[in-house]
């Protein structure tokens, strides 16, 4: 009974102050004649985003879906490099090496301790357009990319990006196929499965396949004159903000891998010397996949957080999501539900991310009994 | 291994933890060079090609922001004042430990304490000692100097009342006492200079501080909520903290930038640095939440059916035997949260223009003295050492607390 009284003395403070403050709301934009309705998002957008197909007469609505696109996109690319930076400054962290460990060490403890705002920012003025060259001085890395202060223009295709999608779906998809089978006939014949050369095989040939039959093309980056035709040019701010984020997000990734590394019992180690593996096997085969199964979630936390930091990107001009609410907002659009549908969406990915992890550490967690 | 390499412990040396295969010696090598570039771009942008002037001019601007001159003796009076209850709290909570048995006192001979101190501090010391000789008024120094002999007043105080035995009632006197010098110190500024006034790296600190206290009961009555068995207790507090948790702070900072006017009335709506901290606070405290639920967690069962078999009503099971282990368990956890808090305080200057250290480290670039001059390496390089320094310093107190708590000896 008092538990009951309790829970509804609470539940009714909370309700109350969210009628209130709700209550204060639709009185303050009735005053100032704001819409509280999602109408907005088919008024003009009235502003374009270099780089996306996004016209200044398109809807509030393409808007935001371009800017949900560069935040996947943004986001994407951080945690696989991240990742990748990040396990390999954490093996450094405890090599046998000297110098290796030491610089890893200076590397995670200066990175780690300093506010992302700052790589953010000194990321764009300091290395953009402070150390990249002008466009007539650009540099020309064999005509295979070329960077310069107005962004770093790199190889492409010709055709639908969704088709592209696809097919490389498709070809994890036979990758995968492919590598159960040659597990099985190893399984069967004790011969070495060498799944990991079958698979990329079979991905490249199913991918060259489509790309051949659907009929897409390359285009290379070249100089003419005060810009860069053909390729793509990807904007400065992206590679500032991706370049903080790989760097601050694999700091933290290190630190998570060293301790993971360090969980895994010391005689996995020793058995795998004592079975003479040699450094990289014993480290591939044996201590990283017992590493990450204890790291999943950490590191699964730090994507996260990636993915929230990315919206960072607002402070130096990277249309995300975040600066595009805030520049709709400026363009007139009401900015309670602009910034509510924001929220709404970055928990969207927020949630999905975090299903995707569990999956992963369910898939990995050591089955016991 | 030959004769040759045990002549020299220096080549043995380089040969196990440098050469050990050919691999390694590759490894060396380049990661060899790579350091002694970055050693070598380090030293000549320090030394040389750094136009460090910016800095010495605006080291005030950075610093305090643009507090007005004729209140800055309320800002000394304040350090030396924390200076002072810092030691004492020092000595005083030191005492008490050593009366209480859990600490052996003595065998340390104060030249021992005195290295162990500076094995702490020299970091900050050092920086701080770099910040005085940048500053061109002897104030700083005085202040500075003060503030360490009331450091080591109070730590020679504090002692004499931490071995006296207090009732019910004095312990109370005592610890209300000891919370509000701080406060009594805050008011003393505040009532002088309103902190929409204040600015610079004395802003980021604050906000810092002032949020982490304030998430504080609201982290722990989340985390209580969620593992409550009361269901809708359970729902609300649940919601919130993933809400929170699922969203960027820098979107919530840009929303209460932007919208908060609409759900308040106007004679309500917060001044920004105030906002700042409301929001600041509302974030942390749902990752603080996590962090206790994680310590509520580790506390055996057992804890908890002994409390029960004595005889304890749930609050003061909750009280007195969950929370205190709780709480033990997860400083250091809550210690990184206050360092992550701390440095994302840079984020109310972009999304909110305050006045803190990286908006003004951006602003002093277009003064007209050094405009156009690409000064923005210099102002965010010393920017960062500044947040370095204080994160730093607050992860390997974090540790050494680990250490001395014995987190996970038990």
């Amino acid at each position: 009974m008092l538990k009951w009284a309790l829970q509804l003395v609470v539940v009714g403070l909370v309700v109350a102050v969210v009628i209130w403050l709700y209550g204060n709301y639709i009185d303050s934009t009735a005053e100032q004649n704001i819409p509280t309705d999602f109408g907005f998002l088919d008024n003009p957008a009235n502003f374009q985003i270099t780089g996306n197909e996004l016209g200044a007469n398109q809807p509030v609505r393409d808007a935001l879906y371009q800017g949900l696109l560069n935040t996947l996109r943004i986001s994407v690319a951080g945690i696989v490099a991240a990742t990748v930076l990040g396990t390999l400054v954490g093996i450094a962290r405890l090599s046998s090496n000297w110098i290796v460990s030491k610089l890893a060490t200076v590397y995670v403890e200066a990175v780690r301790n300093i506010p992302l705002a700052l790589f953010v920012i000194a990321g764009l003025l300091v290395v953009v357009l402070g150390v990249f060259p002008t466009i007539q001085e650009a540099w020309d890395l064999g005509g295979l990319a070329i960077i310069s202060n107005r962004g770093v223009a790199v190889p492409w295709f010709i055709g639908a990006g969704l088709g592209l999608i696809v097919l490389g779906a498709l070809g994890v998809l036979a990758a995968w196929l492919v590598a159960r089978w040659r597990s099985s006939v190893s399984d069967r014949t004790g011969a070495l499965p060498r799944s990991g050369i079958w698979g990329s095989g079979a991905f490249l040939v199913v991918f060259l396949i489509g790309w051949v039959a659907l009929g897409y093309e390359w285009t290379l980056p070249k100089l003419d004159g005060r810009q860069t035709v053909g390729g793509m040019r990807i904007d400065p701010s992206f590679f500032a903000l991706f370049f903080a984020l790989v760097i601050y997000t694999a700091s933290h990734i290190a630190e998570i891998v060293r301790g993971s590394i360090q969980a895994v019992p010391r005689g996995q180690g020793e058995a795998a010397d004592a079975v003479a593996l040699g450094g990289f096997q014993r480290m591939w085969y044996i201590i990283l996949p017992q590493a990450f199964r204890i790291a999943i979630p950490p590191i699964g936390n730090q994507y996260l957080n990636l993915i929230k930091n990315s919206s960072l990107g607002a402070a130096i001009g990277y249309y995300d999501l975040t600066l595009v609410a805030q520049t709709t907002v400026g363009n007139g659009s009401p900015a309670v539900p602009v910034f509510a549908l924001t929220m709404v969406l970055y928990i969207c990915v927020s949630l999905v991310t975090s299903v995707i992890v569990n999956i992963a550490n369910r898939r990995s967690a050591l089955v016991e009994r | 291994m030959s004769a040759t390499a045990h002549r020299s412990g220096a080549l043995v040396w380089a040969r196990r933890n440098l050469f050990r295969s050919p691999l390694d010696g590759v490894l060396t090598i380049v990661f060899g060079a790579l350091s002694l570039w970055l050693i070598y771009k380090t030293f000549s942008f320090v030394f040389v090609t750094g136009r460090w002037d910016i800095i010495r001019v605006n080291l005030r601007l950075l610093m305090i922001g643009r507090f007005p001159d004729a209140h800055v003796l309320r800002l000394a009076v304040t350090v030396v004042g924390l200076g002072a209850w810092g030691g004492f709290l020092a000595g005083f909570i030191r005492a008490r430990q050593v009366r209480s048995g859990n600490v052996s006192d003595g065998g340390d001979s104060v030249l021992a304490r005195l290295g162990d101190i500076a094995a702490r501090l020299w970091l900050p010391g050092m920086v701080v000692l770099l910040l005085l000789l940048l500053s061109s008024t002897p104030g700083p120094w005085i202040t500075v100097g003060m503030a360490i002999a009331a450091a080591v007043v109070g730590r020679a105080v504090g002692p004499f009342a931490g071995r006296r035995k207090f009732g019910p009632v004095g312990s109370g006197v005592v610890v209300v006492g000891l919370g509000a010098v701080p406060v009594a110190l805050y008011f003393y500024v505040v009532t002088a200079v309103g902190f929409d006034d204040w600015g610079g790296f004395m802003l980021n600190l604050f906000l810092a501080v002032c949020s982490i206290v304030l998430c504080f009961p609201l982290g722990i009555l989340l985390a209580l909520g969620r593992r409550s068995s009361l269901p809708l207790v359970r729902m609300v507090c649940t919601t919130y903290i993933e809400v929170v948790r699922g969203a960027p702070l820098f979107v919530l900072l840009l929303l209460a930038n932007v919208a908060l006017g609409f759900f308040v009335p106007n004679s309500l709506a917060p001044a920004t640095s105030t906002r700042a901290i409301i929001v600041f606070t509302l974030f942390t405290a749902a990752y603080m939440a996590e962090i206790v639920r994680g310590g509520l967690q580790s506390v055996p069962r057992g804890q908890i059916e002994a409390a029960k078999a004595v005889g304890l009503s749930p609050v003061r099971q909750t009280g007195y035997i969950v929370l205190p282990q709780a709480l033990r368990n997860v400083i250091p956890a809550q210690i990184g949260q206050l360092i992550s808090l701390f440095k994302d305080t840079t984020l109310a200057g972009i999304a909110m223009g305050l006045f803190e250290l990286l908006n003004v480290a951006g602003a002093i670039t277009a003064q007209p003295d050094f405009r156009g001059q690409g000064l923005i390496g210099e102002t965010i390089t010393f920017a960062a050492l500044m947040f370095w320094t204080v994160a730093f310093t607050m992860s390997r107190e974090s540790q050494r607390l680990e250490r001395r708590l014995g987190v996970g000896d038990r």
